[in-house]
C-alpha cells in the first residue's frame, strides 16, 4: 500500500487530480515528489506537501486530510484511494472506476460527472454532491456515491445515471435530474425540482413543488430490486425501499417521467 | 412433426438396415440398446427467468410463453421449462421459473423471444422477466418491448447485489402497475438441439410409462428442455415425402402399423414407438440428459414391456453433434459429443 502523509495544512489549494495509484505506480518516490500539485505561482509539488511511501500497489492512502485537497481521485479508473481526513471540492469528479473513500467530509461537487466506481464519504458533503459543475451537461453519470452524513443543497443536480445514497440532504435534491436514483433518509424543500426522469426515495421531505402529483401506493417489482441493491450498502435505506411508500410523479413542468417515493405515514 | 431424420433421401431404400431388435447391439439393464447415435444440431439458445408474486402465476406465464414451441420448423422456436426457482434464486426475491428458448439462429430467436414475451409475459398479471444465462450474443428485449409503453416507459440501471455489476431494466406502465423487463438477454454459443432417444415397446401404456420415466430423468439435468407434449413425441419424421413439396413426412420405418413392409425397422414384438427430444444450452447437458434418460428407461423398461432403445439420425451428414448410445451406457459422465 502506497501512502502520502500530509506534512501540514497546505498554504494554498492543491489539485490532486493526477494522483492515483496507477499514475504513481511507474514512478520512483523522487519522480513522484516532483509532480506539480499547486494551484498558484508558488509551484508546489507533491513532495513539498506530502511525505511519500510508494510500493507500486493499487492502493493509495492519503493520511491527514484537508479541505484544501481538491480533485482527489478525479482520474481514478481502478484501484483504491483512501483519505484519512477531509477533502476539498470535486472529490472523484470524473472518475471512471475503482473505490474512493474519505473518512472525513468533502467539499462541493463531490462525484460530479463520475462515470464508474464507488465513492464513499463517511462524513458530510457540500453542495452539489453528485451534481453538475458549471456548464457541464450532467452530474453523477454512472458511479455510486455514498454520503453517510449530510449533503448540502442541490444534491444530484442534473444527475444522469448511477446511485446516490445519502443520510440527509438539503434543498433541491435531484433538481433537474436526467435519470438515476437517489436514496435519502430525508431531503429538504423542492426535491426533484425540474427533474425529467429518475427516482428519489426518501423518508421525508420539505415543501414539494406543485408540479408533482401523487399516484398512490404501489407494490412494484422495481422497489424489490432497489431494496436488494441498497441492502449491500445501507440496511436503513434498503428498509426504506422495502416499506410502505407513497409515490409522486413529476416534475410535470418538464418531461414528468421522474418519481418521488416517500415513506408513507 | 420433428425435423426430418433417419433417412437422408426420399424412398432410397439402400440405407435401410435389418430390424433393430435383431441386431447384436448392447444390453443395458436387460434392454437392447441399438449401436447407433442421435444426431443433433447447433442452434441459438437463450434462457429467461420469469417471476411473479406466486409460484402459480410464474408457472402460468412460463407455460403460456413456451406453448406452441415443439419444433423450430413449424413453431419458429423450441421452448420449454428448465426448472422452478425459489425466491432466493431470482433477481427480485419472488418465486420464478427458468425457461429456455431455442431457434435456428440469433435473429430468429430474437423474433420469437419478442413475440412470446410481448404476448405471454407482458400480458400476464404481476410478471417480471430477466435474463437467465450469460453468453456472447446480445438480444434486445426490454429495450424493444418498451415501445408498448408509448413513451411512458423508463429505464433503470441498478447494481446486481450478486455480481456487483449494473443491470438495466425497463419499467413499462401497465394496468396492474408496471411490467419490469431486463433490457437485453444473452444467447449462448454451443447450444444444441435435437438430442433424442426412441423407445420401442410392446404396448402403448407401457411404452408411454417408460417414456415418462425417461422424461423425468432427462429433465432433472439442468440447462435442457424437452419441447414436445409432456416431453414426448409420437410423430417422428423423415426427410421428404412421396407427396411433392412436403419437407418431411412420417417416419414410416418406425410406424408399427407399417411393420412387415420393406424398410420397416421394427421387429414383430414392437407395437409402439415413442421418442423424446432434448435441447440444451450445452452439448454436455444434452449428453448427460440423454444418459439419465437412457438409464432410467432401461431400468424401468422390463416391467413395462420395453423392447429396445435406439436414436434418430440423418446418417451423420447434417448435424455436427453425434451422441453415440454406446458412450452413454456408463453412468459416468462421458466426453463431449464427437464432431463429424
Amino acid at each position: 500500500m502506497s501512502t502520502l502523509t500530509l506534512r501540514q495544512e497546505p498554504p494554498e489549494r492543491l489539485d490532486l487530480l493526477p494522483v492515483t495509484p496507477l499514475s504513481l505506480s511507474g514512478l520512483s518516490e523522487a519522480e513522484a515528489a516532483r509532480l506539480p500539485v499547486g494551484t498558484s505561482r508558488r509551484g508546489l509539488t507533491l513532495g513539498d506537501c506530502f511525505s511519500l511511501s510508494l510500493d507500486g500497489s493499487d492502493t493509495l492512502t492519503i493520511e491527514g486530510g484537508s479541505a484544501r485537497l481538491d480533485g482527489v481521485g478525479g482520474s481514478l479508473s481502478g484501484g483504491v484511494i483512501r483519505v484519512v481526513g477531509d477533502v476539498g471540492q470535486r472529490l472523484g469528479a470524473g472518475m471512471s472506476g475503482g473505490t474512493l473513500t474519505v473518512t472525513g467530509s468533502a467539499g462541493p461537487f463531490a462525484g460530479a460527472g463520475a462515470t464508474g466506481g464507488t465513492i464513499t464519504i463517511e462524513g458530510d458533503a457540500g453542495d452539489h454532491a453528485g451534481g453538475a459543475v458549471y456548464a457541464a451537461k450532467a452530474g453523477l453519470d454512472g458511479a455510486t456515491l455514498v454520503i453517510r452524513g449530510r449533503a448540502g443543497d442541490h444534491l444530484g443536480d442534473r444527475m444522469r445515471r448511477g446511485l446516490l445514497l445519502v443520510g440527509q440532504a438539503g434543498a433541491y435534491a435531484g433538481a433537474r435530474m436526467i435519470a438515476g436514483t437517489i436514496a435519502a433518509q430525508s431531503v429538504g424543500d423542492h426535491p426533484g425540482y425540474g427533474m425529467r426522469r429518475g427516482t428519489i426515495l426518501t423518508g421525508g421531505h420539505g415543501a414539494l413543488s406543485p408540479s408533482f402529483v401523487a399516484t398512490g401506493t404501489h407494490d412494484l417489482v422495481f422497489l424489490r430490486l432497489l431494496a436488494r441493491s441498497l441492502r449491500t450498502i445501507s440496511a436503513t435505506h434498503a428498509d426504506l425501499a422495502a416499506g410502505a411508500l407513497t409515490r409522486y410523479s413529476g416534475d410535470l413542468a418538464t418531461l414528468g417521467k421522474g418519481e418521488l417515493w416517500v415513506a408513507a405515514g | 412433426m420433428r425435423p426430418a431424420r433417419d433417412r437422408p433421401g426420399q424412398w432410397d431404400d439402400t440405407w435401410r438396415q435389418e430390424p433393430v431388435t435383431e441386431m447384436s447391439d448392447f444390453t443395458l439393464n436387460g434392454i437392447t440398446v441399438v449401436d447407433t447415435f442421435a444426431e443433433a444440431f447447433d442452434v441459438a439458445g437463450t434462457a429467461l427467468i420469469i417471476t411473479n408474486d406466486t409460484a402459480k402465476w410464474a408457472m402460468i406465464a412460463a407455460v403460456t410463453m413456451t406453448g406452441f414451441a415443439t419444433s423450430v420448423i413449424g413453431c419458429g422456436a423450441e421452448a420449454g421449462i428448465d426448472c422452478e426457482l425459489s425466491p432466493d434464486e431470482t433477481p427480485d426475491g419472488r418465486p420464478g421459473v427458468r425457461v429456455l428458448l431455442f431457434g435456428f439462429e440469433p435473429n430468429g430467436l430474437k423474433d420469437q423471444l419478442l413475440k412470446r414475451v410481448g404476448q405471454c409475459i407482458l400480458t400476464c398479471p404481476g410478471t417480471a422477466c430477466y435474463a437467465g444465462v450469460e453468453g456472447p450474443h446480445k438480444i434486445k428485449l426490454g429495450g424493444a418491448i418498451r415501445y408498448f409503453g408509448d413513451g411512458f416507459a423508463v429505464a433503470k440501471r441498478l447494481p446486481d447485489p450478486a455480481t456487483g455489476k449494473a443491470r438495466r431494466y425497463w419499467r413499462i406502465p401497465v394496468m396492474d402497475g408496471e411490467f419490469l423487463c431486463e433490457d437485453f438477454v444473452r444467447a449462448v454459443d454451443g447450444a444444441v438441439g435435437g438430442g433424442n432417444l426412441l423407445f420401442l415397446g410392446r404396448t402403448h401404456a407401457g411404452t408411454l410409462k417408460v417414456a415418462e420415466i425417461a422424461v423425468d430423468a432427462a429433465r432433472a439435468v439442468s440447462d435442457v428442455i424437452l419441447p414436445f407434449p409432456g416431453g414426448i413425441v409420437r410423430s417422428g419424421s423423415k426427410v421428404g415425402a412421396r407427396t411433392k413439396g412436403m419437407m418431411a413426412s412420417t417416419n414410416d420405418a418406425y410406424c408399427p402399423t407399417l411393420k412387415g413392409r420393406a424398410g420397416s425397422e421394427l421387429a414383430a414384438e414392437v407395437g409402439v414407438v415413442l421418442e423424446i427430444v432434448i435441447d440444451g444450452l450445452t452439448s454436455r447437458s444434452v449428453a448427460e440428459s440423454m444418459r439419465a434418460a437412457l438409464h432410467a428407461s432401461t431400468e424401468a423398461g422390463a416391467a413395462h414391456g420395453l423392447v429396445a432403445v435406439t436414436a434418430g439420425n440423418y446418417g451423420g451428414n447434417l448435424g455436427r453433434h453425434h451422441y453415440h448410445l454406446k458412450d452413454l451406457l456408463s453412468k459416468e459422465p462421458a466426453a463431449e459429443a464427437t464432431a463429424s
